[in-house]
């Protein structure tokens, strides 16, 4: 294997690596702020116990999420230095501004989310907790604006001389506002809400399942439940459509390959399960007529452009984009029946607390989430292909030039060795938060809460006085 | 001053907030074997950085980050040409930050020492890869007319950046035991403080065979200080400030001697830096290879923008940087939330 295959590689798995985390550190984090302000507003101690147990949840997810999050900015220059060359005068002011911007907000509180807990007047933890959960969700903004770039590039120009050549810009707002920006950002964040929201739901059901922490749960799913229903209609109905349209706008190839289109047709069908066969150029499953069409112009007569208006050598790899693109759309169109089904199964006489067959469902639906995820993450990146800058610079362009494939063999077996260690650990200290379940309140108060400085001025008087 | 200098300097202070920032961090993490026997006080040396390295390490994404974003050039030559020394540094800040978070969730004595120990090797292993790196950034490297380069690891390990590599260690150790003396009380302060005496007179001829070897072997640098006499001030001030540390350190007075251990390691950096500009990457195959902050620069309007946000974001961040040390001053104390 040459060193391109081997980067490709491992940009593939650290990145979705470390994807399985940020969707949570955003999704947990505003549900984390919905449950504080619950608390703030109603006083119940419930709500107290359960930020305390979710905050210690979040600190796991959250250490490995930056923990395996560095690694993608060095990538670009380890393993894509001429891809680094030639977009450092647009993408790299966007990574930039995530550190200024983002980061730090995030960096900064987090001492004061983690151990805030037991200094902080309810609050004032709360407007911690709020300032990381915005800054991971700031953060995700300037990444995605800076891949969206990839996708969709706009305001620059190319210029060879003086060598190497490159990416220079021409308006700063139209590489922020990229054609496709907006749309999957809103998408990303209503799909990460989703996954934090499943988190809860998921965790809660299992304790009614298990008998344990039982009012607890209650309230914690009927919160979940409630934001689960929400996110997941509106990603469906509003704003998966919007990225179809962009997508079908901006990259038709792609969307010719995410439903195995081969003809340009009107009336194109959509289809529920399929297989692409490239070799002759054929896509068989069950679809259904016109939909596609309806998607993709709100037509059901509009033609949709086939595989065969292109050229071959611009194909991705066909049926990996169908079937993953195929796995999200499932997964998203299947959340909406169960999330609806536990809401009626709630008005009717609360019956979903004992509903064990729902409640397995609501366990599930967690893993399902991060799935549909990183297979929406994997339908952008894969259908991108070949180019790492799409119709600007193919992914091979983008190596670095003097990388041996031995060092890169290295340090993917050092990423495969360790990301395997990683995640065994997370799945086995996040198993014990949630069996060892939320402490009591005496137990992890040491102080009162009425004790605890609420204000910005309580806040610095009360340290003065004690200095 | 051009912009190109502008974010030269903006660079290297950047990189000087995270090496004071996050020295402490590994400097904390590469003495508390030591100075910390029972669970209870290897838990307080956590917790002195617990709320606060998570932020500090973002100073270190943020100068990848302006590199990438102001010199794309060297960001991508430096990078690609230094590729398994970079793996390394990911390979211990992964294990760093890991083994503070999953230390304290077990309660097993053998749990908490292995990730003591991952702790501290992954500590020292930064610290010592940022100064062979540092040093082979001062030396030059191989750059090719196309400004590549490849350097395998044990090229890295020229006995200079070795040298600049063990007195990054040592430094960090002192700047972290002086953050811990602020931090702890009673017995582990005791062995804390006993320490330092220990480690500066280390730290001290180590430093002083590093600016020896930069006067002696970086011919480069060593010309541009005797050329402008008056930069000295700067390597100067660092030796007046490590004075000024040991002194205060004596007098009790434990917060000036960790800021003047803070503005040391600043001024050594930007004597540093001062010496190798206006080059970024000093081409050892040929002068006119260099890659400086004009020739890999990113273009002026990129310089500018990017100028903008950092003077919208820095004074923001600085601000409730200042905010939340404040919060956490005063001796580290454990509770149910802590590490």
């Amino acid at each position: 294997m040459n060193a391109e295959i081997l980067s490709r590689l491992q940009f593939a798995l650290t990145a979705s690596f470390h994807f399985i985390y940020p969707p949570l550190s955003m999704g947990l984090g505003l549900m984390l702020v919905v449950i504080g302000v619950i608390y703030v507003r109603t006083k119940d101690p419930k709500w107290r116990r359960l930020a305390f147990f979710w905050v210690k949840v979040y600190g796991l997810i959250f250490a490995v999420g930056v923990a395996t999050g560095v690694v993608q900015e060095f990538e670009f220059g380890t393993n894509w230095a001429n891809y680094s060359r030639f977009v450092g005068n647009v993408f790299g002011s966007l990574l930039a501004a995530e550190g200024v911007f983002a980061f730090f907000l995030e960096g900064g509180f987090l001492g004061l989310m983690l151990f805030g807990g037991n200094r902080l007047g309810p609050r004032m933890w709360l407007l911690a907790t709020f300032l990381v959960v915005f800054g991971a969700h700031f953060s995700a903004l300037w990444i995605i604006m800076a891949n969206s770039w990839m996708q969709t590039p706009a305001g620059y120009t190319v210029r060879s001389l003086p060598a190497p050549a490159r990416a220079y810009m021409t308006s700063f707002m139209q590489v922020v506002f990229t054609p496709s920006f907006i749309p999957r950002i809103l998408h990303v964040w209503f799909a990460s809400w989703t996954a934090g929201s499943a988190l809860m739901l998921s965790v809660s059901a299992w304790y009614l399942l298990k008998k344990r922490h039982i009012e607890l749960a209650k309230a914690n799913l009927r919160v979940a439940l409630v934001c689960f229903v929400i996110f997941t209609v509106l990603n469906l109905a509003v704003f998966g459509p919007a990225q179809a349209i962009e997508v079908t706008t901006y990259q038709p190839l792609k969307l010719a390959s995410m439903e195995g289109l081969w003809q340009s047709q009107s009336c194109a069908p959509l289809y529920l399960v399929g297989w692409v066969n490239t070799a002759n150029q054929t896509t068989t499953g069950i679809s259904i007529p016109c939909l596609l069409s309806v998607l993709a112009y709100l037509n059901p007569q509009a033609t949709v452009t086939g595989l065969n208006a292109f050229p071959a050598t611009q194909y991705p790899p066909i049926n990996l984009v169908f079937q993953v693109y195929h796995f999200m759309f499932g997964m998203g169109t299947l959340f909406v029946p169960i999330g609806l089904l536990g809401l009626l199964l709630y008005f009717w006489k609360r019956k979903v607390y004992e509903a064990r067959w729902v409640l397995w469902l609501f366990v599930v639906t967690v893993f399902l989430a991060e799935m549909s995820i990183t297979a929406g993450w994997w339908t952008a990146e894969i259908g991108r292909q070949p180019w790492i800058v799409y119709n600007v610079l193919l992914t091979a362009q983008g190596m670095s030039p003097t990388l041996p494939a031995s060092d890169v063999a290295i340090s993917l077996v050092m990423f495969v060795g360790l990301y395997i260690l990683l995640f065994i650990l997370f799945i086995y200290l996040l198993n014990g938060k949630i069996q060892a379940g939320p402490e009591p309140l005496e137990e992890v108060e040491s102080v009162p809460v009425s004790t605890l400085p609420d204000t910005f001025r309580q806040i610095f008087r009360r340290r003065g006085a004690r200095a | 001053m051009t912009l190109n200098e502008v974010w030269f300097a903006l660079f290297v202070i950047i990189i000087a907030g995270y090496l004071i920032l996050d020295g402490f961090d590994m400097g904390v993490g590469i003495l508390h074997l030591f100075v910390a026997k029972t669970d209870e006080e290897r838990r307080i040396t956590l917790n002195s950085i617990g709320p606060v390295w998570d932020g500090n390490e973002v100073w270190l994404i943020l100068g990848g980050g302006v590199l990438f974003a102001a010199f794309p050039l060297a960001y991508a030559s430096l990078f690609s040409g230094f590729y398994l020394a970079m793996m390394l540094v990911l390979l211990v800040m992964i294990l760093r930050t890991v083994a503070i978070e999953f230390r304290s969730k077990r309660p097993g004595a053998n749990w908490r020492k292995t990730w003591d120990f991952v702790f501290w090797i992954a500590s020292l292993g930064l610290a010592m890869l940022l100064g062979v790196a540092f040093g082979n950034v001062v030396s030059g490297v191989p750059i090719d007319v196309d400004g590549n380069m490849h350097v395998t690891l044990i090229q890295l390990l020229t006995p200079f950046a070795l040298l600049i590599g063990v007195t990054t260690v040592t430094m960090f150790a002192l700047h972290g035991g002086i953050y811990l003396t602020m931090k702890t009380d009673g017995e582990l302060q005791r062995r804390v403080r006993r320490s330092i005496p220990r480690l500066m007179p280390v730290f001290f001829t180590l430093n002083t065979l590093v600016v020896i070897g930069m006067v002696l072997f970086q011919e480069q640098i060593a010309s541009r200080y005797l050329n402008n006499l008056w930069l000295v001030i700067f390597p100067a001030g660092a030796l007046v400030a490590l004075g000024v540390a040991w002194y205060m350190l004596r007098k009790g007075r434990d917060f000036v001697a960790f800021v003047a251990s803070g503005m040391m390691i600043a001024l050594l950096l930007i004597s540093g830096g001062i010496g190798i500009y206006p080059n970024l990457l000093i081409s050892t195959t040929n002068p006119q290879y260099n890659l400086t902050i004009y020739n890999s620069a990113s273009a002026p309007n990129t310089l500018a923008v990017m100028l903008v946000i950092a003077l919208i974001g820095i004074p923001v961040v600085l601000l409730y940087t200042v905010g939340v040390y404040y919060f956490f001053r005063g001796k580290t104390e454990l509770d149910p939330h802590s590490y």
